[in-house]
């Protein structure tokens, strides 16, 4: 999956399922004021993932991840990781 | 001690989705009731159902909110929302009152097994997501709707099987009366899926009929054969004389009196000493007779003998007094955890509209029945 690729799929789950504003979306703004997110909505980035890439997030993930370029990148690492394995 | 009084309802239910329609549907004698295929297969007995679709919340309420209610919260939401215009209460009154909430549920089945289902697919609890527990409790409706309505005061669920509406009901009377309170949101919800009803199915108390869904529920009539499970919400806004007329409010009705009393000898056979003690019970609280009560909204279910206990217990409370009786199940079905509630909301109605709704489908009496004035058309009441 090309990065571009992952960018729209992510955007697409965030835009629909966490109804972010698609406007205010971009590589350098923040993830988590973007998305309004609380405690619990980091539970449910995890099933996202979970139901979008197949992979399973780790305790601990989401922790360094600020921008949305952040989690596109932590996406990609996680997508070839599991390709390796 | 503070006198109480309803200045607010909202109701979503299987004759109608507001005030407006359920009023047209007392009045036209309409029953809400279904054949439900996927109960059939699924297993049941009995494929009946009342039915009302889910709202759709999107729009009105955040993803957060909208995530975290299941089912019959959706209706209790859409009830209360109605029942708080109704009221004309608004955010700066709930900040300055702090009502509390105290709803009737006890179930939310749907819930907690699709969650528990997907935990035993995915062998990961986290797979499940933010929103389960929240669905998941007996308490979810009261939970999640002092959240949305920024409620600080008391916070309950009142889980008392198919008395929990009435119950919430009394127990806000009970407080307000006290001073506890000046002011709560009370109700009942009831989920209708197939998921929630099948354990009820099981002990044959709904009824077989079919093949003609609007004529199945039959209170108190002799060719009655079981109940038809139902649901969806009903909400009224409690308030002290004092809290209502500070601020000018139209007042619906005034609770005088709360009556109760449990079985205590068989989980599921009635008795007709339990009903007759609270009736009893309710009118010695409200210091009337008998023979000053314009009409009794009857609990009768449709069933064998739930119908002919209670219509005992009536006539020997009301013995002579020929008061007015109708069960509005004989259109909604048995709507459970919401019934007390909702049939609070019918009969005020009623008391509005100036009007007895018909108990449907009552052709015949048997010996049990044979002793009430039960109304089979609807009457106008000056």
């Amino acid at each position: 999956m090309t990065m571009q690729e992952i960018i729209e799929k992510t955007n697409s789950f965030l835009i629909e399922e966490f109804e972010a504003d698609a406007s205010l979306i971009t590589p350098e703004a923040s993830l988590k004021e973007v998305l309004d997110l609380d405690s619990l909505d980091y539970i449910d980035l995890v099933v996202a993932l979970e139901s979008n890439f197949h992979f399973k997030v780790q305790p601990g993930d989401f922790l360094p991840l600020v921008t949305f370029q952040d989690f596109y990148n932590y996406i990609q690492a996680q997508i070839e990781k599991k390709a390796v394995a | 001690m503070n006198r109480v009084v309803i200045t607010g309802m909202g109701i979503y239910s299987c004759i109608g989705k507001n005030l407006q329609e359920v009023t047209a549907s007392l009045k036209a004698g309409k029953s809400g009731i279904i054949f439900d295929p996927v109960r059939k297969e699924f297993g049941y007995r009995s494929a009946l159902t009342g039915w009302v679709e889910r709202p759709s919340l999107k729009g009105l309420l955040d993803r957060r909110s909208r995530i975290m209610l299941p089912e019959e919260g959706e209706y209790a939401y859409v009830a209360t929302v109605e029942a708080m215009k109704n009221a004309g209460i608004d955010e700066a009154f709930i900040a300055e009152t702090q009502p509390g909430i105290l709803y009737g549920n006890d179930s939310s089945a749907k819930a907690v097994i699709e969650s528990t289902d997907l935990i035993r697919e995915k062998k990961d609890t986290m797979l499940v997501g933010s929103a389960a527990v929240f669905q998941t409790l007996n308490s979810t409706v009261t939970m999640n709707l002092a959240t949305i309505f920024k409620l600080k005061g008391i916070n309950l669920t009142v889980s008392a099987a198919c008395a929990s509406g009435s119950h919430a009901i009394g127990l806000a009377y009970v407080l307000i009366k006290m001073g506890l309170q000046h002011c709560i949101i009370a109700g009942g919800a009831q989920e209708i899926n197939h998921l929630s009803m099948g354990t009820f199915d099981a002990l044959g108390a709904f009824s077989v009929n079919e093949s003609e869904p609007e004529k199945a529920s039959r209170p108190f009539d002799k060719d009655r054969d079981g109940l038809i499970p139902s649901g969806g919400a009903a909400t009224v806004i409690i308030e002290s004389l004092e809290s209502a007329q500070k601020r000018g409010a139209n007042i619906i009705g005034e609770i005088i009196g709360y009556g109760f009393s449990s079985n205590g000898e068989h989980i599921s056979n009635p008795t007709i000493a339990g009903p007759a003690k609270s009736l009893k019970m309710a009118l010695n609280d409200a210091g009337l007779q008998p023979e000053e009560i314009d009409y009794i909204n009857a609990h009768a279910t449709s069933t064998l003998a739930g119908d002919a206990s209670e219509a005992k217990a009536i006539d020997e409370v009301f013995k002579n007094c020929h008061t007015p009786v109708s069960s509005t199940k004989s259109m909604t079905g048995h709507e459970c955890w919401m019934a007390g509630a909702s049939e609070i909301v019918y009969s005020s109605l009623m008391m509005q509209n100036n009007f007895i709704a018909p108990n449907i489908n009552y052709q015949n009496p048997d010996e049990d029945t044979q002793h009430l004035n039960i109304i089979k058309s609807t009457t106008e009441k000056i």
